[in-house]
């Protein structure tokens, strides 16, 4: 069975490490937050300036002066301080956010990644993610591993308009984790439950590089 | 202390001319110069070019300018979640520049500080960097992006004396602080205003010395974009 978003997003959290700084970005990665584990001590990093992201508020501590990056109203914890955006994106640009999670429309098998515009349909624009790929250390995709007709979203190459060239290290779909390869290359690391490695074969137009029996991954 | 106190919004904005370049703070609807942006509607003011990390809503924010066809361009990083700016776009009825956001912030507050250029890597290898200078530090590259200065910043604030002084609020510090430095004229709209002395030195985040005019704002609607609460 094909991971679900809430699927992709728990596999996710297993990559997150105490004590790190994190970005998450709107979508699939928003939802990360729900799944890592509470013995964790993480900071979750919101562009618009925040750091300390909490919960969500009660309908009473609703405020419309404290929102996260994807718009939705949030909280702050013990610890949060706020900033501008040029501060913000000092820490982005200067390397001190540990790891970055982001949506990804296509990703190519040297580490590229499109997600910003559809040329003459679709221009939701880049937003911070260009900024987001281009300094921080580790870079986790989301995404579903191919489109809803089908067709790939691993490339040899992507068609779509870049984001960012060679930064992508990780890949959590809904069929797979990957590693992308200095050489170039999708690595499978492991397999949604009950997906075959001949299923993500097929699912991936670029090079996929497979070593061994492939584990199932481990999702409660 | 100079008195920077005007009467209200459409008193602040009546020498913005038609094709005047703007800075707006805000991201999304959070922070945006709700008071100023209605009074730029009754002015009809036109072929405005409005820089702004958003540009609203289709019924909030400048969506309304858009709608009255007000804003002959925009300079933005995020188009997602409004549909007539979106359309707009792709038909070519309003000239766009998308900006990363950090570059965008980065560039304002250059242009604030007296910075004509900096390098960063947002955006190598893409198409903001097409017609742009590259260079090599270190084994990385890097683009040549201009500072960015506007005829008028429009910000919104919490609180601000009559000094011009500023404290935000939460999250809708953003672009604010950068934009009211980079304004020839900077116009603040408050939720309090208070006479100068009343705010602790220690607290004010943007210097009155950015700020040319300021009036206390009334009617803030602080449109939420996406209401989410715990179960």
């Amino acid at each position: 069975m094909a991971l679900d978003k809430i699927g992709i997003a728990k596999r996710i959290a297993q990559e997150v490490q105490d004590g790190m700084y994190i970005n998450l970005g709107i979508g699939i990665p928003t939802l990360v937050a729900n799944y890592i584990p509470d013995a964790l001590d993480v900071v979750l990093q919101s562009e618009n300036g925040l750091l300390g992201i909490g919960q969500f508020p009660t309908e009473d501590d609703v405020d419309a002066d404290l929102i996260n990056a994807g718009k939705q109203t949030i909280t702050m914890r013990d610890g949060s301080v706020l900033f501008d955006s040029a501060e913000s994106f000092a820490m982005i640009r200067g390397g001190h956010v540990d790891l970055t999670i982001l949506g990804a429309m296509e990703v190519s098998e040297n580490g590229d990644i499109s997600n910003w515009k559809i040329p003459g349909k679709m221009v939701k624009g880049m937003g911070g993610a260009m900024d987001l790929v281009a300094s921080a250390k580790n870079i986790i995709v989301a995404m579903q591993h191919t489109s809803r007709q089908g067709e790939s979203k691993l490339l040899k190459e992507c068609s779509l308009p870049i984001t960012g060239l060679q930064c992508v290290r990780k890949i959590i779909t809904n069929l797979a984790v990957l590693e992308v390869q200095d050489g170039g290359g999708f690595k499978l690391l492991e397999r949604a439950p009950g997906v075959t490695v001949d299923e993500i074969k097929k699912a991936t137009a670029g090079k996929l590089i497979v070593e061994g029996e492939i584990p199932e991954m481990k999702i409660d | 202390m100079i008195n920077k106190v005007v009467k209200n919004a459409n008193e602040a904005v009546k020498d913005i001319a038609d094709n005047s370049v703007l800075m707006l703070g805000g991201f999304g609807l959070c922070g945006i110069p709700e008071n100023s942006i209605q009074a730029l509607l009754e002015s009809k003011v036109k072929n405005l070019t409005c820089i702004s990390n958003n540009a609203g809503v289709d019924d909030f924010g400048i969506g309304l300018l858009l709608k009255t066809h007000q804003v002959r361009k925009m300079i933005s990083s995020y188009v997602g979640e409004n549909a007539e700016f979106e359309r707009q776009l792709l038909s070519g009825e309003l000239e766009v520049e998308l900006i990363p956001q950090g570059t965008l912030a980065e560039r304002v507050r250059a242009g604030g500080a007296g910075i004509p250029a900096f390098y960063t890597p947002a955006g190598f290898g893409t198409e903001v960097a097409e017609g742009k200078e590259t260079r090599e530090f270190d084994g990385k590259m890097y683009l040549l992006e201009k500072g960015l200065v506007a005829d008028f910043a429009l910000v919104k604030a919490w609180k601000g004396d009559t000094a011009g002084n500023l404290i935000f609020k939460g999250t809708a510090r953003n672009f604010n602080p950068m934009m009211a430095a980079a304004g020839k004229i900077t116009i603040a709209e408050v939720e309090e205003l208070v006479p100068a002395g009343e705010l602790a030195p220690n607290e004010i985040h943007t210097p009155g010395i950015y700020v040319q005019r300021i009036f206390e704002g009334k009617n803030y609607e602080k449109r939420i974009e996406q209401r989410t609460v715990r179960s």
